[in-house]
């Protein structure tokens, strides 16, 4: 692995009797885009927030660019750049005012703020609404601006947490493409999800989360792949069967053997979640 | 002082694109006191050598500027319970005492923008008082307690109906019972003897005093310092509670 952006130890985080975070280690290397998979409350969020300083953990490190997240925490919060579940934006502010809120939160001066904030709309394709008040932009726009103000001081690690949840297809789309862009940039991207899809397109690895723990983590190509390649799902007895196979012949041969209705299709991330958890990600 | 500054600047934004409500709803109690206590109940009233109303302004003054500088409190609980723009700070490489020292300045600004609406309505009314130095000074210290007590507690209550809760049990008590409508002195030894606690009380007093122009007591000012000094260190030290 390239430089260690993002290096976690024995991560744990117990809320009164909930363990949310099970001793989690992982490294992510430079210029990495990562992606964590799991359901809702797995400890996806809870990982983000300790590594951005919104929570304290409960026992084990953390490293963001050689950085302790508690030890050197400003050094640390310098490093990254946070697009958070919830819109977080001052809604009452506009667009610009609240993109230079943050340089100044990051102590940029006033030339190099009104710079980049002009190349950021452009970035994000907003630059007609700089001046409108956040409350006035759609949900997809208002995720553009979060992007927007999480990349205004050039960070070396972007945290993504959840950034399509609850929008359109078509604008899920635009955002991944815009995700895509920032990496290509050179920034180490952190994203959690419980998209399959989202993963799968933009992820170079990804780590299964569940009930706090890490259950899996590799490319996933090499997920999938151990899988066997191809799925045959079938209806049996009104419950949904899936049988995998190394490749589309071999899947076909045995619809050949059998009765009823079929679907071959490509093995994806969600097989291999099930296989190792026995739950579907959306559960 | 950067950090500090973008907190600061963020609460005068916000105020500024709230102007005519804050404005309205920063008048309308003031007004409605001195309609219903200064000209009406105490129109014929004389305390010492002063008339009511003359009595009333610089006590609605400490009480306002109680309630405009903890009302940042409210302003944060809404950033954090409900905009969640508190992650945007907690988030940032802000020191704990930039983010405090920011948002006691946002209270005291709000208290000292309330201020002037009361003077200026006292100003219409006819009421001409010494708005000297120690009179603002006065201001500025009961503000620093209050915006203070506001963003420690802030930082601990974990919703916005313990935030509701803590101003029915604490604020609005004191705001009737801490010199602002009566003479303190005037009531019963053991009443005093209570009403002595209360920060407002003092505030109440040296901001009367320096609005008749009497000599300033050294004391008021002494306690609200240092006990503005203490809660804006609780202040400092309860940030890290608000992190999960």
């Amino acid at each position: 692995m390239k430089e260690a952006m993002i290096r976690i130890e024995n991560l744990a985080k117990k809320y009164k009797q909930i363990e949310a975070l099970k001793g989690v280690s992982l490294q992510v290397g430079r210029g990495e885009l990562f992606a964590y998979l799991g359901p809702n409350g797995s400890g996806k969020t809870t990982t983000i927030k300790i590594l951005t300083g919104l929570a304290v953990p409960s026992s084990g490190d953390a490293w963001l660019h050689g950085f302790h997240i508690d030890r050197e925490s400003l050094q640390a919060k310098r490093q990254c750049g946070l697009v958070p579940q919830n819109i977080n934006l001052d809604h009452e502010l506009t667009v610009r005012e609240n993109l230079d809120l943050h340089g100044k939160l990051f102590q940029m001066p006033k030339k190099e703020r009104k710079a980049r904030i002009s190349e950021l709309m452009e970035y994000v394709d907003i630059a007609d609404r700089r001046d409108s008040p956040v409350k006035q932009l759609s949900g997809g726009m208002r995720r553009r601006v979060m992007i927007a103000r999480a990349l205004m001081h050039s960070p070396k690690i972007l945290f993504l947490d959840e950034p399509t949840a609850g929008l359109d297809p078509a604008i899920r789309r635009r955002i991944w493409s815009l995700v895509k862009q920032i990496q290509q940039g050179g920034a180490t991207i952190f994203l959690t999800t419980h998209y399959i899809e989202e993963a799968e397109f933009l992820a170079e690895r990804v780590a299964f989360l569940d009930e706090g723990a890490i259950v899996a983590l590799d490319t996933p190509r090499k997920l999938m792949d151990g899988m066997g390649g191809w799925a045959l799902d079938r209806i049996v007895s009104g419950s949904m069967e899936t049988s995998y196979f190394r490749d589309r012949e071999e899947a076909n041969r045995h619809i050949d053997q059998q009765e009823g209705s079929f679907s071959v299709r490509r093995v994806n991330l969600e097989d291999v979640f099930i296989s190792v958890t026995g739950k579907k990600v959306l559960e | 002082m950067s950090g500090m500054l973008a907190i600061y600047l963020r609460e005068l934004l916000i105020l500024r694109k709230r102007f005519f409500r804050q404005l309205a709803s920063m008048s309308v109690g003031p007004l409605l006191y001195l309609i219903a206590f200064g000209l009406g109940m105490g129109r014929d009233v004389r305390i010492g050598s002063h008339s009511y109303l003359e009595f009333l302004i610089p006590g609605l003054v400490a009480m306002n500027s109680m309630i405009q500088s903890f009302a940042i409190a409210s302003e944060i609980n809404i950033a954090r319970f409900y905009w969640h723009i508190f992650e945007e700070f907690q988030a940032a490489p802000l020191r704990n005492i930039a983010y405090v020292t920011g948002e006691v300045l946002a209270g005291i600004t709000r208290a000292l923008f309330s201020t002037a609406i009361i003077l200026f309505i006292a100003f219409v009314s006819g009421i001409t008082l010494s708005y000297n130095l120690y009179f603002w000074l006065a201001v500025v210290l009961n503000s620093f307690v209050f915006a203070s007590l506001a963003v420690g507690l802030a930082m601990l209550v974990k919703s916005h109906s313990d935030q509701a809760l803590l101003t029915n049990f604490f604020i609005t008590p004191m705001a009737f019972l801490g010199g602002t409508f009566f003479p303190v002195d005037r009531m019963p030894e053991w009443v005093r003897e209570v009403l002595h606690f209360l920060p407002l009380t003092h505030a109440s007093k040296a901001i009367r005093a320096a609005a008749f122009g009497e000599p300033p007591e050294l004391f008021p000012y002494i306690l609200l310092g240092a006990l503005g000094v203490v809660l804006f260190v609780l202040a400092y030290h309860w940030v890290n509670r608000a992190r999960e």
